[in-house]
Formats: C-alpha cells, sequence, structure tokens
C-alpha cells in the first residue's frame, strides 16, 4: 500500500462512516433502526467473509455462532441484577467462541462442499438443543430482557437512546472491520488466502494448514457473535429462529451479492438486500420473497462478482 | 418395551424407505452434476400440492400420484435450463446459492398459492391390521413396499435402460460421454427432471402420514442431505442402506427423547462418519 492508497483508503473509510454517523440525526425513527440492523447483519456478514472470501471454506453454520452470541448476552443480562453492556458483550463472546472451537475442531478437516454441511448440520443441532430446551432457553419463544445502559463502570451510565445504539453499533462494527482488514492483510491472513488459493501447495511448503482453518473458523466465529450481541442488545430479545439455517443461507447471500473477498461487499449485500426486502414488501405487502428471490437468482447467474467484485483488487491493497 | 423397539423398527424401515425415495433422487443430482440441491425439499413438497390438487381433480390417488410426478419432473427440467445450467463450469458455491435461491420462491410461492393452513390428501385405502395394541394402517406399509418398487426400477433403469447408461458414462466422464455421441446437456437435464419427479412421488406418498404445508420440505432436505452424505455422494445402493439406518436411529432415540431432539443423533453418525470415513459408512472402501 502506497502513502497515496492509504490516504485514499482512510479519506473514504472516514467519509463512509462519517455519513453513517449522521444518518441517525436526519432519518426518522423507524430508518434509524433499519440502519442499525443493516450494519448488524453486515458485521454478521463480515465475519463469514473471512472464511468465504478469505480462505475459501463456505460456512453454511453462521447462524450457531451469531445465536451463541444473542443467547450468551441473554443470559448476562438475565442472570445479573443489574444488566451490564459490558458483562453481556464478554458473556455473547464466551459463548460464541466455545461453539467456535467446536465446530472449527470437526469441520476443518474437511473441505468443499463437505464443510459446508457439516456447518449446517452443526447449526441443526444447536438450534434443535435451543428450540426444544424451554427451561432454559425458553424454547419457541426464545428470551426477552431489557437492554442495559450504556456505561463506563464508575464514570458515567445512560439509557440508550436510538441514535446513541446506532452510534454504539457503528464504532464496534467500523472497529471490527479494521481489525478484520487488518487480519486478512497480515502474514496470518496471506496464509489463509494462499490455503484458498492452493491447499495442498500451502501445506507442501509447510504450513500446518488446519491448524489455520481452526483459527479462521474461531476468529469469523466471535465477529459473528458480536454481531448476534449487538443485535439482541437492539432488539432486546433472543429468539430460536436466528439459530436456524435459514439466516445461514441469508449470509451467504449478502456475501456474494456484495462480493466475497472484499470484507465491505458483504457489509453493502446486506444493505443491498435488506432494503430490496423492505421496499419489495412495501409494493407487494405478502410474498414479496418471491420476487426478492428471483433477483437474488438473476444476480448469481449474470453478476458472479457481487456489486463490489470490481473493487477487490484495490479493497485487498 | 420389546412390543415398543419391534414397532418403532417397523416405523423405522417404513419412514427409511420414503427417504430413500428423496434422498435417492438428491444423490443422483450430486453424484452426477455435482450440484447440491437446496431446492430438493421443495420439489417435494410441491410434488404433495400438485398430489392435492389432482386428488381433488379426479378423485383417483394413483392417478394424482403419477401427475404429480410428471409435473415436478417438468418443472425440474425447466429450473434446470433456466437457472442451473447457465452456472456449469462455475463454482458449486454458484449452484448452492442458486438453488437456494429456488427453493426460497417455491417455498413462498407454494405459500401465496395455498395458504399457511395444512392439507390433507386422504389415503387411497383405509384398511387396518393390529399390531400388539396398536392399530396399523396397511397404507404406510404400502408406502415402503411402493418406495422399494421405484427404487429398483429406478435401479433396473440406470443398469440396463439406453438412457440409464448414458447417465452413468455421463458421471464416470462428462468429457469422454459428450465424445461418444451422448447427448450430456440433455442427459443432465433429465437427471434433474427424474431426481425431482422422485422427490414429488415420494411427497405425494408421505402426504397422508402428516399434513401437507409449504415448510414440509425443510426436515427432509436436512434428512436427506445426512443420508446422502452418510451414504456416499452418489451411490444408490448406499443412500437406502443410509436411510434406513439413519431413519432406524431416529425411531429408536424417539422412545426415549422427544422425536425433534432425535435429529441431534443422526448428526451425531454423520459427524463421526465425516471424521472417520467421509467417503460415506455403506460404500466399499476406496483404493
Amino acid at each position: 500500500m502506497t502513502g497515496r492508497d492509504k490516504l485514499v483508503f482512510w479519506c473514504v473509510f472516514g467519509a463512509a462512516v462519517g455519513l453513517l454517523a449522521l444518518a441517525p440525526l436526519v432519518l426518522p425513527e423507524f430508518w434509524r433502526r433499519f440502519v442499525t440492523e443493516i450494519l448488524i447483519w453486515g458485521l454478521l456478514a463480515m465475519s463469514s467473509d473471512i472464511l468465504i472470501g478469505y480462505t475459501g471454506l463456505v460456512s453454511f453454520g453462521h447462524s450457531a455462532f451469531f445465536g451463541l452470541g444473542m443467547y450468551g448476552a441473554a443470559a448476562a443480562l438475565l442472570l445479573f441484577v443489574k444488566p451490564n453492556l459490558w458483562l453481556a458483550l464478554l458473556s455473547g463472546l464466551v459463548f460464541a467462541a466455545l461453539v467456535g472451537v467446536f465446530v472449527a475442531y470437526f469441520a476443518t478437516r474437511l473441505r468443499d462442499i463437505y464443510f459446508a454441511i457439516t456447518t449446517l448440520i452443526f447449526s441443526q443441532i444447536f438450534y434443535v438443543v435451543i428450540f426444544t430446551w424451554t427451561d432454559v432457553t425458553g424454547g419457541e419463544n426464545g428470551l426477552t430482557f431489557s437492554r442495559p445502559p450504556l456505561s463506563l463502570p464508575g464514570i458515567f451510565s445512560v439509557r440508550f437512546t436510538s441514535t446513541t445504539l446506532h452510534w454504539f453499533v457503528l464504532a464496534v462494527v467500523a472497529g471490527s472491520y479494521l481489525v478484520l482488514r487488518r487480519i486478512t492483510q497480515s502474514p496470518f491472513g496471506m496464509v489463509l488466502q494462499s490455503i484458498r488459493e492452493n491447499e495442498a501447495r500451502t501445506r507442501a511448503i509447510g504450513y500446518a494448514v488446519e491448524r489455520y482453518k481452526i483459527v479462521a473458523v474461531m476468529i469469523s466465529a466471535l465477529f459473528a457473535g458480536l454481531a448476534g450481541i449487538l443485535y439482541a442488545v437492539q432488539n432486546e430479545f433472543a429468539a430460536p429462529d436466528f439459530v436456524f439455517f435459514l439466516v445461514s443461507g441469508e449470509v451467504v447471500i449478502y456475501n456474494v451479492i456484495g462480493g466475497i473477498g472484499t470484507l465491505v461487499g458483504p457489509l453493502v449485500g446486506a444493505a443491498f438486500f435488506l432494503m430490496l426486502r423492505e421496499g419489495l414488501s412495501r409494493v407487494i405487502s405478502d410474498y414479496y420473497l418471491i420476487p426478492l428471490g428471483l433477483v437474488f437468482i438473476a444476480m448469481v447467474i449474470f453478476m458472479p462478482q457481487g456489486l463490489l467484485g470490481f473493487l477487490r483488487r484495490p479493497l485487498n491493497r | 418395551m420389546l412390543q415398543q423397539i419391534l414397532i418403532q423398527t417397523l416405523n423405522g424401515v417404513i419412514t427409511g424407505m420414503i427417504l430413500a425415495l428423496v434422498a435417492s433422487g438428491l444423490t443422483l443430482i450430486f453424484g452426477i452434476m455435482d450440484v447440491v440441491n437446496f431446492a430438493h425439499g421443495e420439489l417435494f413438497m410441491l410434488g404433495a400440492y400438485v398430489g392435492v390438487l389432482a386428488l381433488a381433480a379426479t378423485g383417483n390417488f394413483w392417478l394424482a400420484l403419477v401427475t404429480a410426478t410428471f409435473v415436478v419432473a417438468a418443472l425440474g427440467a425447466v429450473i434446470y435450463v433456466v437457472a442451473l445450467r447457465p452456472l456449469l463450469g462455475r463454482s458449486p458455491l454458484n449452484t448452492i446459492l442458486a438453488t437456494f435461491g429456488i427453493s426460497l420462491v417455491l417455498q413462498n410461492y407454494a405459500l401465496w398459492q395455498f395458504g399457511p393452513v395444512a392439507r390433507k390428501i386422504q389415503e387411497p385405502f383405509t384398511g387396518q391390521f393390529t399390531l400388539f395394541y396398536l392399530v396399523y394402517p396397511w397404507y404406510r406399509v404400502l408406502i415402503a413396499l411402493l418406495s422399494a418398487a421405484i427404487i429398483g426400477a429406478f435401479w433396473l433403469f440406470l443398469k440396463y435402460g439406453k438412457f440409464g447408461i448414458w447417465i452413468r458414462a455421463t458421471t464416470q466422464d462428462r468429457t469422454m460421454a459428450q465424445a461418444m455421441g451422448i447427448p450430456v446437456p440433455w442427459v443432465l437435464t433429465g437427471v434433474f427432471a427424474l431426481g425431482s419427479g422422485m422427490a414429488a412421488a415420494s411427497g405425494v406418498l408421505f402426504g397422508p402420514l402428516v399434513g401437507v404445508n409449504h415448510a414440509m420440505g425443510l426436515d427432509w432436505i436436512l434428512k436427506a442431505f445426512i443420508v446422502v452424505v452418510v451414504g456416499g455422494m452418489g451411490s444408490l445402493g448406499g443412500c437406502i442402506a443410509a436411510s434406513i439406518f439413519i431413519s432406524l436411529l431416529e425411531a429408536y432415540s424417539s422412545l426415549w427423547v422427544s422425536p425433534s431432539q432425535a435429529i441431534i443423533f443422526s448428526s451425531v453418525v454423520l459427524i463421526l462418519t465425516l471424521l472417520f470415513r467421509p467417503t460415506g459408512l455403506f460404500v466399499p472402501t476406496p483404493k
């Protein structure tokens, strides 16, 4: 990355974050929430891009990480009398990490379609457990809790408004983007990309491919869990629907629509998909998923690179 | 207890045969085209719905079965030509996503057309026999026999039919098959139609046992995936053995846990299979 590239990158990044930070000040309440939600789904999609776009592993199990982050946050918020945001974050991340280790250990032994199916089945196992273990997880109804205040211990504590919540989510998502971007550009990220390009050769050079894959899945799970926590905090509930494999499918859809291997692409894909869904659901109240599905199929056929695929090179420089 | 076990054995074998019928279409499509068909469960569901409509129109269950099979097979051919053929030669991820999109469309189409209330298919006959303390419908036994017959006919067709031989040749080596004058694009379309038709037939057969609704495909597709992997991708015999094995396992485990949790057991089998014998439990060890 030359100095000029760096300048351009930080200018564009700053402008995008600035615009998103201004958004809640001008948008009405509904759209404020909507933009926050887009950011959260975007983070989930971004976390999955580490696997799909950079390591070449297609995960159909991200709903498990997302959902466990959600339930982890719920556990912390329900078990402690005084709900604390940071404890919720911590506990959600611990839950997601545990599931991440478990899934990563087994699933990374497999490749291609087998990896996709194993992650899918794992997420379904978690779904069934959460769905049927009614005493602990609330079963089909899920768990509801109240939103913790935004606080720094001993310094201040304020209730979230939809604007401050948006800024908080934006800060987390932008920070995660920078961290993920740094990871993909680190020597570790380079090894991941070389696994994507040619696994056998990477192994022949002497890298312990399996370990790299395990760590990649775990990193991905952590950020997916983070998205789950944010979603739980925003919506004040955790529900088994979010662990169902259709959510994982949607995550892969965001990636492909936006362009894999770009990190920003999945976020743009999520924004595009969710806005299209919102728009269609207003034009044709029910059954808007039919035209949405058709648009998606057409995009897979005619735009395999996704919306931001053409930026893949400059974004990874 | 022994009686319960025997009843569950019968239940397991019967569900296993239906599952085998669903999964053999899936394994056929995967083995020959490398397409992981996420929409297979929706074709199963649509088959059941076409069966409902045809039954209402004609009043004859067997006519409905045949109609559903052919209608959905034709639909499968159209889906393949429109959405999947353009993706030939691209990464498998693209075909997975396309079929995922197709399943989304089909499922919501069914919801739109038929509404959320489950429909019932009347079984063709209501004879029953007594099994220990249970009254057991003959129809269930008949389903198992019919599934076995369909799969058997399909196997004979693959082994001796001209088109069947084309299919096997295409599986082995697509380029060479093309060079020998086999119309490979048509074979692929035909295989997709065949697999869809089999899914539809199992949908109609299974319809009388449970209600027909727009989400019924979801359960089956997951089970069928497990079967296809445990049985060995693309192997018909392995697929049948794995179907019965998985269904028996779920039937026995539902003696102790709730039926919805039984899928955990089959998932564990799947994971163990993938770890220790990723080519499938019921196929000979590859050399």
